[in-house]
């Protein structure tokens, strides 16, 4: 997939370079130092922390008392972090899923039809608004009562649907909404990705007389893999934290069926004050986000590319 | 995933015109069909913003009566004026609105605080780690590098709570400074998106601009930034719309209006509409007002925003 990439500039450096004032041991620490010292505050130093509170007991208001690992083993027992689980999954599963598939075809279309700015544009749209802001609108589209799309299923028959009230429906529907905000923005990670494919390879099918989903499945596809996979490990990464849109929706009902584990873990530390529980339960959703990049990478070669 | 990544270029470059890829002549109808699927999927995309327009100019009343009319029912601006605290509390009640003490302007003033302070604090210490990275050597230059890109691997979800501690430690709760701290120092994909292009930079401009007796200070701020502009403004752009659109974080920190950002405003402005009867058109002014600010950026820098998504804008 590398095959735009920039080849190394030290290539073209002549051999032979007049001497400079050299430079000040002390200046590159000065170019580095407020970077450092945010990365070390804000990324390092929490990310430390986070681990060492989810060892403890902690309100906020009282010193963390260490209880070694008896955070993990309440986790282990809670049917609701399990419930939560299960949900997060089956959230991620259908948003991924249908995203994914959504996002294929919009960049495969505009790969063969346009390159057109405009096209682009709007397909990438609904990424510049908030979760919230998507969230509240389809809150109203969606309405069991007065939304547009619950009058439109009444008009051909089939009749209203409680999409963000229904235990069976919300998550889905939930899963919908995200897959309208991000599917264009997908896209267009494909869609950049399709562009580095070599043209002549498209025109040598085009030339054997290939049609366009034999061309789609025997030289798009296998091409893509590398991007694909790309694009699939941060998706699934990011889908997995998802909250916002649950926390205007539905708020992590109704009767826990879209208590996400972002809710749940914002409910305990914020609604409960149980700072050391939730962080056990952050930890434990960064250990399986590792995994699933871990796997993923296996099992998809992420790194290589067809293309050699 | 590194050592595959740091090749890349900077921005995506524009695309060479290659050849358009055709149809093949004896099949129109795949095109009209592809056509077609495109044009659909275009406007399940638009409608949303439609239906927020039309329900914003929308009495509450009317909504309830002809709620599938594709125009505004009965036109009315009450919406908008809710949501700017121009009405008095009888009129908001009589339009099915609620009696609030909300003020939008001021959630627009913390908003664009917020976004600037970000968006300026992390571009520029981002850019000066990422010269320092790209272009001075210094013992240990690479193991530093690497703890920066192992940032990327933890998903920002997971430092939130420990920096909310941190934040409230430092006596910040409900302050946009204390909302932005985390992140205007750096994020680690600024360092790596402009280490990208300062590392393409010819070094013998900057070797002439050295023996010209300019210090290295000097050539940053005369040499370098000015010709990042393009990956600054862009970066700058992502970040900005980021920032504006975040909602987790300031959730956890800010409590009142000193530092209450347009995002959580909307979360409690949809809170408090009554649960029977929800106030719609003040709702949908309100999301309107909060996006429309990112919606008038994006039709300026349109091209730009689109062409810089590439693999370098995975986030």
């Amino acid at each position: 997939m590398s095959t735009t990439a920039t080849g190394p500039r030290s290539a073209s450096r002549p051999a032979k370079r007049r001497r400079i004032k050299a430079q000040q041991p002390w200046l590159p620490w000065l170019f580095l130092a407020p970077a450092a010292f945010g990365y070390v505050v804000f990324y390092l130093w929490p990310t430390l922390r986070g681990i060492w509170l989810s060892f403890t007991e902690y309100n906020l208001l009282t010193p963390a008392k260490f209880v070694g690992l008896s955070n993990y083993e309440r986790m282990f027992q809670d049917p609701i972090f399990w419930g939560s689980m299960r949900v997060t999954v089956l959230y991620v599963v259908l948003n991924i899923g249908i995203q994914t598939i959504m996002a294929l075809l919009i960049a495969v279309l505009m790969h063969r039809l346009t390159k057109s700015t405009f096209v682009r544009s709007v397909v990438l749209s609904p990424y510049l608004v908030s979760n919230v802001v998507a969230a509240i609108v389809w809150l109203w589209i969606l309405d069991a009562q007065f939304g547009v799309f619950n009058q439109f299923l009444e008009w051909i028959g089939i009749g209203k649907i409680g999409f963000l009230t229904d235990e069976f429906w919300a998550i889905p529907t939930i899963a919908m909404i995200n897959v309208w905000r991000h599917m264009g923005y997908t896209a267009l990670l494909i869609f950049a990705g399709l562009q580095t494919l070599p043209e002549s390879v498209y025109e040598a099918a085009r030339m054997d007389g290939a049609s366009e989903t034999r061309i789609f499945f025997s030289i798009t596809m296998p091409l893509l893999r590398p991007i694909l996979a790309l694009v699939l490990i941060m998706t699934i990464i990011g889908s997995f934290q998802v909250f916002d849109t649950v926390a205007v929706t539905t708020g992590g009902g109704p009767a826990n069926a879209t208590n996400v584990l972002q809710m749940y873990i914002y409910d305990l530390a914020f609604g409960r004050f149980q700072f050391g529980y939730a962080s056990a339960m952050s930890v434990a959703l960064l250990i399986v986000l590792g995994i699933i990049t871990i796997i993923q990478f296996k099992l998809t070669r992420a790194n290589d590319t067809d293309l050699d | 995933m590194s050592s595959q990544t740091t090749n890349r270029a900077p921005v995506q470059s524009e695309p060479a015109p290659a050849p358009e890829p055709e149809f093949r002549k004896k099949s129109p109808w795949g095109k009209i069909l592809a056509w077609t699927a495109m044009v659909i999927i275009m406007l399940v995309t638009l409608l949303p913003f439609y239906w927020m327009l039309r329900t914003a100019l929308s009495t509450n009343s009317s909504l309830y009566l002809d709620p599938a009319n594709p125009l505004p029912p009965e036109f009315s601006t009450g919406g908008f004026e809710r949501v700017f605290g121009m009405q008095s509390a009888e009129e908001a009640i009589a339009e099915g609105g609620a009696v609030t003490d909300m003020n939008f302007w001021r959630y627009i003033l913390n908003s664009t605080m917020l976004a600037t302070l970000v968006t300026a604090g992390q571009l520029f210490f981002s850019a000066m780690a990422a010269y320092a990275f790209a272009r001075l050597k210094f013992r240990g230059s690479n193991i530093v590098y690497v703890a920066f890109l192992a940032g990327l691997m933890v998903p920002s979800i997971f430092t939130l709570l420990p920096n909310f501690v941190l934040i409230k430690e430092l006596g910040l709760i409900d302050s946009i400074f204390g909302i932005a701290l985390p992140t205007m120092f750096m994020t680690p994909f600024a360092v790596f998106f402009l280490r990208q292009f300062f590392m393409n930079i010819p070094r013998e401009i900057e070797e002439a601009a050295l023996l010209d007796g300019i210090s290295r200070i000097g050539i940053f701020f005369k040499v370098i930034l000015p010709m990042a502009q393009a990956p600054m403004a862009t970066l700058g752009i992502l970040t900005y719309i980021a920032a504006w659109n975040d909602y987790f974080w300031p959730l956890m920190v800010s409590y009142t209006d000193n530092s209450r950002v347009l995002t959580v405003a909307l979360g409690v402005f949809r809170a408090q509409s009554p649960q029977l009867g929800t106030d719609w058109a003040g709702l949908m002014a309100a999301t309107l007002i909060a996006a429309l600010p990112m919606i008038i950026l994006f039709a300026i820098f349109a091209k730009r925003i689109v062409n810089s998504i590439g693999f370098n804008g995975l986030k």
